[in-house]
């Protein structure tokens, strides 16, 4: 299982801050498809967004171990 | 070196005194604010609030290792940095930096650093209220 966290615009899209999923072994990529056919609402916010695993920025290749934290990082706003 | 997320007000002053020592010889402290108006496109907007939200975890992390990455690049410097979270109003405090270094020009560049690269990769959003709607910034409605 994966514990995925949706943060701000992503968050309003999917109407939850997390989910627990079966995305285990796929890649970022895949996992992103993945939740745009569950969400909708989020396909045409996934090209801006970034991925981080275990709290740290991922390519869309990195492979999603089992029992981490995805989350869907939409454009940054700090400061 | 210290990192802050917090969910109430800012201090300056605690800032300072994270990155005051005998060897240094200058702090620079930049300080972001909520401001009253912005531009969408070409148009005027007046902001009446923002909501700071962070992925505190990951936060505290990203902007450890920008903190870290600008002592390398500047040896000499120490830098401090609080971010707000919560519902801000115009004139509180959203960030506060503050960078020491023996001499002034480093102290600078380090402050200038760590605002620059907080501001391209730590995960912290804002929601704007403004004259024109509701929007994520960066993002849209």
């Amino acid at each position: 299982m994966v514990r995925v966290l949706y943060f701000a615009g992503a968050r309003d899209r999917t109407g939850t801050s997390s989910e627990d999923l079966d995305l285990a072994g796929r890649s970022v990529g895949a996992a992103l498809a993945a939740l745009a056919e569950r969400h909708p609402r989020l396909r045409d916010v996934l090209p801006i967004c970034r991925v981080a695993v275990n709290q740290s920025f991922a390519s869309s290749d990195h492979v999603v171990p089992d029992g981490c934290e995805l989350a869907l990082i939409p454009p940054v706003a700090g400061g | 070196m210290s990192v802050r997320i917090l969910a109430e007000p800012l201090s300056v002053e605690r800032c300072m005194r994270d990155v005051l020592h005998g060897g240094a010889g200058a702090v620079v402290i930049m300080v972001g604010c909520v401001r009253d108006h912005t531009r969408h496109d070409d148009t005027h907007v007046e902001v009446t609030r923002l909501d700071y939200e962070a992925y505190d975890e990951m936060a505290k992390k990203v902007i450890g290792a920008i903190v870290h990455e600008a002592a390398a690049r500047f040896p000499g410097t120490t830098t401090s940095v609080e971010h707000r979270t919560g519902t801000l109003a115009v004139g509180d405090l959203a960030v506060v930096v503050a960078a020491s270094a023996p001499h002034r020009k480093d102290a600078f560049r380090a402050c200038e650093h760590v605002i620059d690269r907080l501001k391209a990769d730590a995960p912290i959003w804002k929601k704007e209220h403004g004259t024109d709607g509701v929007i994520w910034v960066g993002m849209g409605p």
